[in-house]
C-alpha cells in the first residue's frame, strides 16, 4: 500500500498530510506506521491520527519544504512487518439493563431481542482508528448495520464514565463523565484514560477492540479490581 | 503558600502547556495570552515554563501566607496587595499575610500571577496547566498553593517593562490559511477580511464570533485541529479554537491564528473586534 499523500503547512508550527478522505482500514495502517517513524524525531512535539490525516507538531518549522522533503522520503522508507505490532483488547462490558438504558428501545426500533442487540454488538473485532474528542476517546470502525442508531435529539446531561453507546454509525466509550447523546447500551468497569499510568490510555491506532459481555457480579468484581489496580486487561498480539 | 480566600469565576494554573499527549487526545492547555505569561516569568528571571495563575476577568482574591516576589502581568484589573494598588509589570515584594485583589478592569480580560520560582503543582503528563479529566479543572476556594521559592527576595521592583500596548488594543489578528482555505470561493475570502466581533461564547475551549459568513463547505472527514484553528461552522459562524480545545474535529478549518493572535485574542472580551489579517 503506497498512497500519494498530500502536505499543507498548519499554521507556524506544524505540517498536516493528509491520505484520500475515506475511512479506510488500510489508510489507517498506512497512517499508523508512518507516524511511528516520524514520532522518533527530536523536533517533534506532538503528532495526531485521524481517519485520513497525520498531523505534525514541531518545536519549530524553519524550513518548510525541507521538512516536507525529509518526510517524504521516510514515507518511502520500508516500514517494518505490521504483524504481531497491534494487539487485540478484550474489553469486558456488563449489557445489564440497569446500564444499557437505551438497549430495549434499539431492539424494539430493530426488531431484534435484546441478546441479539448483545450479540451483534460484542461479535466484531473494532478497529481503533484514532483517539480523539476527549482524552482516551476510541474512534472505533466496525459497527454492524443492522444496529446503526441515530444519536438521541436531546443529549443526556450526565453520562457515566465507561458507558457503552452507539451514535449514527459508531459505537463507543466515555472515557469520563460528561454529556452525551449517543444511545447507551452497557457500561464497562475499566479505565479509559488514567493519568497514573505511563500509557494513560492502553490502546493505540491500529489496534482492536472486541466486547466481551459480563454479569453484574463479574463488573463489580472488575470493579474492585481497576479501584485497587490489581486489574489487568486481557489482550492477544493480532 | 498561596491561599484561595475567593475563587473567582474561572481562575487556573498554567504553564506553557502539555505537549506529546495530543495522540491520546489530549488537550495542549497552558496560558491562553502566553505573551503576558512569559512576560510575569522573564520580569521575575523565572524559567520560562514556571507555572503561574491566570485570572478570568479580574475576579478573585488570594492570601500569601509565606513572603514571595510576585508580579502582576496581562489584563488590566486594578491588582492591589492589602487595598493599596500595585503597578502592573513589575516585581513587588510581598509580606507575608499579603492579600492580593483586583479592582476595576483597564484593558484585557486575563490577568496573571508569577511569583519567584513559580507555582508547585502537581505536575500531571508533564504538565503544572489545569484540564479537564486531567487535573483540577479550576481553582476552589479554600486551596493552597505551593511556591516553588528559589532565590527569594533577590528582585526588589526597580525594574519596570513596557509592554507592547497593540497587544491589548490592536483588533488585528495575524494568520495563515488553514487547510480548507483553498475551498472557500472570493466572495467568502474577502467576507474572511471584514471586522467581526466577540460573543458572550468565549472561554479557554473556543470563541465564537456573532457575524456569519456565507457558507456552503460541507463537514469534513474528522480531521486534527490546533490551538487558533479557526472553524467555519454550517451557519457561517466561525469558532476560533483555543489552548483547551479538543484535538479532532470536523467544520473545515479556514484559517489558523499566528501563537501571537492567539495571545491577543486571548485578552478581548465579548463586544469588541477582531480582523483577520492573512500573513
Amino acid at each position: 500500500m503506497n498512497y500519494k499523500p498530500t502536505y499543507t503547512p498548519f499554521g507556524e508550527t506544524a505540517i498536516l498530510i493528509e491520505w484520500p478522505a475515506k475511512i479506510d482500514e488500510d489508510i489507517i495502517q498506512d497512517i499508523v506506521s508512518f507516524e511511528k517513524l516520524v514520532a522518533t524525531n527530536q523536533q517533534v512535539l506532538d503528532t495526531i491520527i485521524a481517519y485520513n490525516s497525520l498531523t505534525i507538531v514541531y518545536a519549530q518549522l524553519t524550513n518548510y519544504s525541507k521538512t516536507v522533503a525529509q518526510l517524504k522520503e521516510v514515507y518511502q522508507t520500508k516500514r517494518e512487518a505490521v504483524s504481531k505490532t497491534k494487539k487485540l483488547w478484550q474489553i469486558p462490558v456488563c449489557y445489564h439493563e440497569s446500564f444499557g438504558i437505551d438497549l430495549k428501545e434499539i431492539a424494539t426500533q430493530k426488531e431484534l431481542t435484546i441478546d441479539e442487540v448483545i450479540a451483534l454488538h460484542t461479535a466484531p473485532k473494532y478497529l481503533l482508528y484514532f483517539i480523539g474528542f476527549q482524552p482516551g476517546f476510541l474512534y472505533l470502525g466496525g459497527l454492524n448495520p443492522a444496529i446503526h442508531t441515530p444519536r438521541k435529539s436531546t443529549p443526556r446531561l450526565r453520562v457515566d464514565k465507561g458507558s457503552v453507546g452507539i451514535g449514527g454509525e459508531q459505537t463507543g466509550v466515555y472515557p469520563q463523565d460528561s454529556s452525551g447523546g449517543w444511545n447507551l447500551i452497557g457500561k464497562s468497569p475499566i479505565n479509559f484514560f488514567d493519568i497514573s499510568k505511563e500509557q494513560p490510555c492502553f490502546a493505540n491506532p491500529g489496534d482492536r477492540i472486541q466486547f466481551v459481555a459480563i454479569d453484574v457480579f463479574t463488573f463489580t468484581q472488575i470493579e474492585k479490581d481497576v479501584k485497587r489496580g490489581v486489574f489487568h486487561l486481557k489482550f492477544e498480539w493480532i | 503558600m498561596i491561599q484561595i480566600l475567593h475563587p473567582g469565576i474561572y481562575n487556573t494554573i498554567q504553564d506553557t502547556g502539555r505537549v506529546g499527549f495530543a495522540k491520546i487526545g489530549v488537550p495542549t492547555a497552558g496560558s491562553l495570552d502566553s505573551y503576558s505569561a512569559e512576560l510575569a516569568n522573564t520580569i521575575l528571571h523565572n524559567k520560562k515554563t514556571a507555572a503561574v495563575i491566570e485570572i478570568t476577568f479580574g475576579q478573585g482574591k488570594f492570601e500569601f501566607t509565606t513572603a514571595t516576589d510576585l508580579c502582576v502581568t496581562g489584563g488590566d484589573f486594578s491588582p492591589k496587595i492589602n487595598s493599596e494598588p500595585i503597578a502592573m509589570n513589575q516585581v513587588y515584594a510581598i509580606k507575608k499575610g499579603a492579600i492580593l485583589s483586583f479592582g476595576k478592569r483597564n484593558y484585557g480580560a486575563r490577568t496573571y500571577v508569577a511569583v519567584v520560582g513559580g507555582i508547585d503543582s502537581d505536575i500531571i503528563l508533564g504538565s503544572r496547566s489545569f484540564s479537564a479529566a486531567i487535573t483540577h479543572q479550576r481553582l476552589e476556594k479554600g486551596d493552597t498553593l505551593k511556591i516553588l521559592d528559589t532565590d527569594l527576595h533577590q528582585e526588589k521592583g526597580f525594574s519596570r517593562v513596557k509592554i507592547h500596548e497593540k497587544h491589548f488594543s490592536s483588533p488585528i489578528l495575524a494568520c495563515f490559511p488553514g487547510p480548507e482555505y483553498e475551498l472557500l470561493n472570493d466572495l467568502q475570502k474577502q467576507q474572511l477580511l471584514a471586522s467581526f466581533s466577540i460573543s458572550e461564547d468565549n472561554n479557554r475551549v473556543g470563541v465564537r464570533l456573532k457575524e456569519a459568513v456565507k457558507n456552503s463547505l460541507e463537514s469534513i472527514l474528522t480531521s486534527a485541529v490546533l490551538p487558533g484553528t479557526v472553524q467555519l461552522t454550517p451557519s457561517g459562524k466561525l469558532i476560533l479554537l483555543m489552548r483547551d480545545c479538543q484535538v479532532t474535529g470536523g467544520y473545515p478549518r479556514v484559517l489558523q491564528l499566528s501563537e501571537t493572535a492567539i495571545s491577543r485574542l486571548a485578552q478581548k472580551i465579548a463586544g469588541e473586534e477582531v480582523q483577520f489579517v492573512l500573513r
